[in-house]
């Protein structure tokens, strides 16, 4: 089942959750929605199951505008953070419970429900659990039990609010595989809500990341990493420092000295330049692009990680060096940038020379950092 | 004293002081208010004899009131679960003007005296009361004024053992009825109330429980008359007043204590019966 | 590496508070999890006409009737040296009734929320016995030990102690029907606290009294107070156990209950303002009593026990 989600905007009360939203999601995809609390991620979840209804906008199920349906003919098969499993009844009765409910008409014999949650349980490798209640299970195997249910009235589309915030690491990364290969053999459209970005990248096909009530980006994993839409997207996946700059004829420079970066491809004005601890380069003769004072140095696993205060602003940046090289704290370090982002800042328009005013249009954090 | 209890069997050690005095003087003043006076009761009862205890027992007279009792009792705790349930339901689900007043107001029947709830449900249902004008029928003096009285005694335990479940029922688990299809009906008859059913028999039989013993409001609404709608409590202040020994008013206060001990067996049951099932209980 | 030139917004690292995603608010339109407004409208409408009903319109009427002459009737009767009588009684009887149980439920619950102990919950099942017992059954059982045919009538009357159709009774029935009240507020908040605030004072070298005094008493006070208020309006207001064990002379062991009961027996105007004019003092006492009680659950929620049963 294809779906569109066209202009969507929800506001709880007064409160915007979503912002003007469009995303198409192709029939049999697994995708993945990720972001920070409050990106309205799971907002839009909700709206695609029919548990919230859009403010403005429309969502379709292939050609079919879903928005005019009741939650209840949606048939989407929704999977709760906290699996909402209904304690009184047993695993059976619980997977059961979507063909129980249906009008006399459509409802499979009790004999024809018992088999098919047996059948699921075999499916999601649960079985002999039928008589057990919801209490009596692991948390694992209670998220897995949310999912048979889920999937018991053959649902258009498969959405998971969190499915795997709840447990703990292991479980965690069997679950996950376990997930894709189910997903693999039953070819459902998947939507699944995270804030976690490895279990984003890994398992879905398409990552769509949200920020305040907003599309960021979409695209798969190579994209999102080595190409991020933004510098949200930049900070938010993976591990990043930022230096503001200032483009200017084709050049770039970092507290009123100019740097050997090549930013001719730049629009002119303050901006943020963002690298990644390992892209960058130390370079022994002092050459670098910037040099810095080491602050912090630490063993990170295989490599060890060096914190350099850069410039007069003392901007905090991380670099990824061998673990054979400990430089001295206090010492000077020059680097070079291998892979980098300009993104430029949005304001203040106009021509802008000044360090003082690159230096106000300066995101809070930098400042905090000195 | 103290020493010596700590290195017993009884209780766990503990560097916590003042387990002896004030474990003494609990049980002590427990037995003297409470245990050593029941006890009474149960020997008064018995020193009639076994004969004589059966005669009093299974009198016609006793019978009836136990019949009204138990009888009216059970109707008025009827009542008080179905109104008590939707009590319960508007109050933790719907925001609406004077909430909290009917919220605070459940109490009432806890702090009002049952005298004067008596006096004011007695006028208010006489044939010319505020209320009772409008009814061609009787109601004080009959056995539909009992019920009256005994409904607004037991009308808080429903909703405050339900209230606190309800409050606590994953809105999630309705959800997840509506996206598997359930429509709002079968939400609520298998989704919300199986696990709210622990808690509304608790509520039932706490109402029940506090309505077969009511005799305060009862006597302003009903003189009782023998065999028709004499509640136990009243006779057993009748035969307390007519009868020089206390054999028949012990009698029937054991046969009604009895009865309510199998109540708070009962209570004590379900609860436990609940926790099991569906791990808390009202 | 191509660069990009990208909207930056201000304050792109803070994403805000998490919004309020499943706002509980009820008349949220065609939502899946509540009814139709019309459902809902007839819910309301039923609760609140119990409540009016039964509830609040005898409340009412209570002040109606008692002012129904006049306020100078209503001070009137409420002067007349029996109703006078009844007063002063009654606030003896709780006087004493009152602080006998509070020492009690300290007591009960501090060796049952700070120790453990074989039999515990026997002892927890004894301690809310009172409240299954019928109040005439409370009275009574009082008659059987101090009456004059009762186990200890003949010994009372040889050395000339009144305990029946006295003061001594009245007191002791209230105490029974009342005895629970500050046990079970206290005993579950005391559970739930544990003990480490208790062994925390102890190894700084606080005595036990002390202990007591400035680390449990203070972690409670408000379910104290509560149960306190319960018991108070109960104790004020008991008719049944009492109406056993008085006598009913009216000046002498006549309560406020009691006395409400004796003038509404006459039919009077007068007796029955003199039967309201008493009923409202209660009624008075009850709605204090929910005031408080009603402040007491909003302002200190976390501090009292949630259990709200069989009061």
């Amino acid at each position: 089942m294809e779906i569109r989600i066209a202009n969507v905007r929800k506001e709880f009360g007064r409160f915007p959750a979503l912002h003007d939203v469009s995303l198409n999601i192709r029939s049999g995809e697994l995708i993945a929605l990720l972001g920070p609390s409050g990106s309205g991620k799971t907002t839009l979840l909700r709206l695609i199951a029919g548990l919230e209804h859009t403010t403005v906008g429309k969502i379709y199920f292939g050609d079919e505008d879903a928005s005019q349906k009741s939650i209840q003919d949606r048939n989407v098969g929704f999977v709760f953070q906290h699996y909402a499993l209904f304690k009184h009844l047993t695993i059976a009765d619980n997977i059961g419970f979507g063909l129980r409910v249906r009008p006399r008409a459509t409802r499979p014999s009790r004999k024809e429900i018992r088999r098919r949650a047996s059948e699921l349980l075999d499916l999601v490798q649960l079985p002999g659990l039928d008589r057990r209640l919801p209490r009596q299970l692991s948390g694992g195997q209670r998220q897995r039990v949310a999912l048979a249910r889920a999937l018991a009235i053959e649902p258009r589309v498969l959405l998971l609010d969190e499915p795997f915030g709840a447990l703990d690491a292991q479980v965690r990364r069997d679950l996950r595989r376990w997930l894709r290969e189910l997903h693999d053999k039953t070819g459902h459209t998947t939507v699944f809500v995270t804030h976690d970005q490895e279990e984003a990248l890994e398992l879905a096909d398409r990552v769509v990341v949200m920020s305040q009530g907003r599309i960021e980006q979409v695209g798969g994993a190579d994209d999102i990493y080595d190409a991020p839409a933004s510098p949200f997207v930049f900070s938010f996946i993976g591990e990043s420092s930022s230096l503001p700059i200032l483009v200017r004829d084709g050049e770039a420079f970092f507290e009123d000295e100019r740097v050997s970066l090549p930013v001719r491809d730049c629009e002119a004005g303050p901006s943020r330049l963002f690298i990644r601890p390992h892209d960058i380069d130390v370079v022994a003769d002092g050459g670098g692009t910037f040099s810095g004072n080491v602050t912090m140095v630490r063993r990170n696993g295989g490599g060890r990680r060096v914190e350099l205060a850069i410039g007069s602003g003392g901007h905090r940046v991380e670099i990824e060096v061998p673990a054979e090289v400990a430089p001295a704290i206090g010492s000077t370090i020059s680097i070079r940038p291998r892979r980098w982002r300009v993104y430029a800042d949005a304001a203040p328009t106009g021509p802008v020379t000044t360090a003082a005013a690159m230096k106000a249009a300066e995101p809070s954090r930098a400042v905090a950092a000195e | 004293m103290a020493r010596t209890l700590t290195q017993s069997r009884f209780r766990k050690p503990s560097v916590i002081p003042g387990f002896g005095l004030t474990f003494g003087f609990a049980v002590t003043y427990l037995s003297l208010i409470v245990l050593i006076p029941i006890a009474a009761l149960i020997l008064k009862s018995a020193s009639v004899g076994w004969d004589e205890f059966w005669r009093i027992a299974t009198d016609g007279r006793t019978l009836a009131a136990l019949r009204t009792s138990f009888g009216l009792s059970l109707i008025a705790a009827l009542v008080n679960m179905f109104f008590g349930l939707i009590l319960a339901w508007v109050l933790t689900r719907y925001r609406f003007p004077g909430r909290r007043l009917i919220d605070a107001m459940v109490d009432l029947p806890f702090a009002l005296p049952t005298a004067v709830a008596g006096i004011a449900l007695g006028s208010l249902y006489a044939v010319n009361g505020w209320i009772g004008g409008f009814f061609d029928f009787r109601i004080t003096y009959t056995a539909i004024g009992i019920t009256i009285a005994l409904i607004f005694v037991g009308l808080p335990f429903v909703v405050r053992t339900v209230q606190p479940v309800l409050e606590d029922l994953d809105k999630e688990l309705e959800e997840a009825a509506a996206t598997l299809g359930a429509g709002r009906w079968k939400t609520i008859f298998r989704v919300i109330l199986p696990p709210l059913l622990p808690a509304v028999l608790t509520g039932f039989a706490l109402a029940y429980a506090r309505a077969v013993g009511e005799y305060g409001s009862v006597v302003f609404v009903s003189q009782g008359i023998p065999y028709r709608n004499e509640i136990a409590p009243q006779l057993i202040v009748i035969k307390l007043e007519e009868s020089a020994s206390y054999g028949p008013a012990a009698v029937i206060a054991t046969v009604m204590l009895a009865l309510a001990f199998l109540l708070l067996l009962c209570i004590n049951l379900l609860q436990a019966w609940g926790r099991r099932r569906f791990g808390s209980a009202g | 590496m191509p660069a990009e030139k990208v909207f930056v917004p201000p304050d792109y690292q803070r994403p805000t508070e998490s919004p309020p995603e499943v706002a509980a608010i009820p008349f949220r339109q065609r939502s899946a999890v509540t009814e139709p407004v019309w459902v809902r409208t007839i819910l309301i409408v039923v609760a609140v006409g119990f409540v009016g009903l039964f509830l609040l319109l005898p409340l009412v009427f209570v002040f109606v009737q008692a002012f129904s002459m006049g306020f100078g009737e209503y001070f009137e009767q409420l002067s007349e040296p029996y109703a006078q009588s009844a007063i002063r009684l009654t606030l003896l009887v709780t006087a004493i009734a009152v602080p006998a149980n509070l020492v009690f439920g300290i007591a009960a619950s501090w060796a049952i929320a700070k120790f453990e102990f074989k039999g515990k919950a026997f002892l927890i099942t004894l301690i809310d016995l009172p409240f299954s017992v019928s109040p005439v059954i409370a009275g009574l059982v009082y008659v059987l030990l101090f009456g004059a045919q009762g186990y200890f009538g003949p010994w009372l009357e040889a050395n000339d102690i009144q305990i029946i159709f006295a003061v001594p009774g009245i007191v002791l029935a209230t105490i029974f029907v009342t005895f629970p009240f500050v046990a079970r507020e206290l005993i579950p908040l005391m559970q739930e606290q544990g003990t480490g605030d208790e062994e925390a004072a102890l190894s700084l070298g606080a005595s036990g009294f002390k202990t007591f005094l400035f680390v449990t008493l203070p972690n409670v006070k408000w379910a104290l107070l509560y149960g306190v208020l319960l018991c108070n309006a109960r104790a004020m207001g008991e008719f049944g156990a009492v109406s056993v064990l008085s006598g009913r002379i009216q000046g002498f062991t006549n309560t406020m209950p009691l006395q409400i009961e004796a003038a509404s027996k006459e039919f009077s105007r007068t007796a029955e303002v003199a039967a309201f004019s008493m009923a409202s003092l209660l009624a008075l006492l009850a709605l204090v009593t929910l005031i408080l009680k009603t402040f007491l659950e909003w302002r200190y929620a976390d501090r009292l026990s949630s259990s709200a049963q069989a009061h």
